[in-house]
């Protein structure tokens, strides 16, 4: 007997019958041609997390996007009229990469009033527009005014700024996001301003990574130290059990009821935990944001702990009960490398007491998340390995399931659209 | 002294300050896989018992404008918590099972 109530089908896995309960196949992260198949099925196809609207705050900001797989380096700006737009940053003379500083692999950020090539002084306005051709008169029937950068669909939605590599997206961003990642609009994104980054290469495929970060069912056994610092917390045979999972579309969530650690004894936490109030769920102090807060918790738990809404193909957004998040973004760079960027956004902190919770649960994030990227190199070498074709999923896994179901829907999809040559 | 890193307050901790006031998680991170266990325990036994008293001095100035002793000693705190999960938690200076991977931190507020 489980701890919280599943579906009236017994399970969460088959109250979604269209999943199955069968073994599945991981060849979709092994594979070469798959990883190839995926770049075009679903990266040039599907809405794309380049970043957030605070990185834009005026007219003229600018960032660059590097999508190191998919050979392509995105501008997002917000022009003269305060409208965010998105272009391939390449210059439209000769190919060269416009906009970057200390090497062209870089990403930068700044502000600007126009683009300027590096290479042969071309410049372009905030719009796109082509406004200086150095010795134009040079040129066979070449007129500025009527060539520029070439435009990427761009669309923002709670603030986050997505792009879309297609000639025309099959769906805008609002419809392609759906009812439940869409109810969060109007949570207090905007107030988490204070930023913590990083960045990982990691040798594992995007997919196997991602899975990690859509089930608890890891943490007892792989994460024994963050259950607490006693023989008794530290059992890697607790029963992890989420209160809550829910599929839309492509997209997929799952809610946990809380550990709620300023409720605990402090013979169960670390010392440095109880000196800065802080840790694995966040700085226990919730900042106060307003409320009531939309789209989280959407199955009502009493103790909520975290929401995890994974949003197609790479984004993962976990709300945290303390009012704080986090993005996950995963780009694959081969089949069996991605890299891996992670941002914590908390309410500034008014105050070192404060800023100390913040950096505390920043560095757990990494302690923990060091564990999960050295494992799941492993995880690769073992699925590289042949050894076994088809794998067991639990109910806890039901996403890993949904995820890879999804993923194999649109390549295949992309696959009979090209064989019909719809596709070019 | 005039040559004192930290609040004379603190003075007793004029020791671990050359070596661990750090003002980015790179530099402290790096610092820790490169210090003996030894050293990182004495670090954190001279200092943990008085980190709330240290909190509460830093407290007293704003985030954006600290004097540069007041400074120091936040990050000197901020190197107590990268220490402690050395010394409360993996009982090595590496994250247990943390294999060959790294993860950068590449963009942080201040101090
Ligand atoms: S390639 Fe940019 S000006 Fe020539
Ligand atoms: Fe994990």
């Amino acid at each position: 007997m489980g701890r919280f109530r599943k579906p009236a089908e017994g399970t969460w896995t088959e109250h979604y019958p269209e999943l199955g309960t069968g073994p599945i196949s991981f060849e979709d992260s092994v594979s070469p041609e798959f990883y190839e198949l995926e770049r075009d099925a679903i990266f040039r196809r599907a809405w794309l997390y380049a970043g957030r609207a605070e990185q834009l705050p005026r007219n003229g900001s600018y960032f660059t996007v590097n999508l190191p797989g998919l050979r392509t380096s995105v501008i997002v700006t917000r022009d003269k009229e305060g409208q965010v737009r998105a272009f391939h940053n390449v210059c439209r003379h000769r190919g060269n990469k416009l906009l970057w500083e200390g090497t062209p692999r870089d990403a930068i950020s700044g502000n600007a009033r126009q683009f300027v090539c590096k290479y042969h002084g071309w410049r372009y306005g905030l719009d796109g527009a082509c406004t200086y051709i150095h010795q134009e008169n040079e040129f066979f029937g070449l007129r500025k005014d009527a060539i520029g950068l070439a435009p990427i669909h761009c669309d923002t939605w709670a603030g986050f700024i997505f792009v879309n590599l297609s000639a025309v997206p099959d769906q805008t961003l609002r419809d392609y996001l759906g009812t439940m990642v869409g109810a969060l609009e109007g949570y207090p994104f905007d107030r988490m301003t204070e930023r913590y980054s990083f960045r990982a290469e990691n040798n594992s495929n995007w997919k196997v990574f991602i899975d990690a970060f859509q089930e608890y069912y890891h943490v007892p056994p792989l994460h024994t130290h963050q259950l607490g610092p006693t023989p008794e917390a530290q059992n890697p045979e607790y029963e992890f059990e989420a209160a809550h999972y829910q599929l839309d579309g492509p997209h997929r969530m799952v809610s946990t009821s809380g550990t709620h650690k300023h409720t605990w004894p402090a013979e169960h936490l670390y010392p440095a935990e109880a000196l800065t109030r802080s840790g694995s769920t966040g700085p226990w102090e919730a900042p106060d944001v307003g409320g009531p807060l939309p789209g989280v918790n959407p199955s009502g738990i009493k103790r909520w702990g975290i929401d995890n809404f994974q949003v197609f193909p790479n984004l993962e957004i976990l709300i945290y009960e303390r009012n704080w998040y986090v993005t996950y973004r995963y780009w694959p760079t081969s089949h069996n490398t991605h890299v891996f960027e992670g941002d914590l956004y908390f309410v500034p902190a008014r105050n070192a007491r404060e800023r100390l919770a913040h950096e505390y649960a920043a560095l757990t994030f990494k302690e923990y998340g060091l564990q999960d990227c050295g494992t799941l190199d492993g995880t690769q070498m073992g699925l590289e390995q042949g050894a076994f074709t088809e794998f067991p999923l639990n109910d806890q896994e039901i996403l890993v399931r949904h995820f890879h179901k999804t993923v194999g829907a649109w390549v295949d999809a992309y696959v009979r659209e090209w064989e019909r040559g719809s596709t070019p | 002294m005039t040559d004192a890193l930290l609040p004379a307050e603190f003075a007793d901790l004029e020791p671990w300050a050359a070596t661990w006031c750090l003002p980015t998680e790179p530099q402290r991170w790096e610092r820790r896989l490169n210090t003996s266990m030894e050293e990182m325990r004495a670090f954190y036994d001279a200092f943990f018992p008085r980190a709330e008293e240290a909190i509460i001095w830093c407290d007293r100035f704003p985030l954006d404008d600290m004097p540069a002793d007041a400074e120091r000693l936040l990050q000197l705190l901020h190197s107590l918590l990268m220490v402690s999960y050395a010394v409360e938690v993996w009982k090595q200076p590496e994250v247990i099972n943390g294999g060959s991977a790294r993860i950068d931190r590449i963009l942080e507020p201040r101090p």
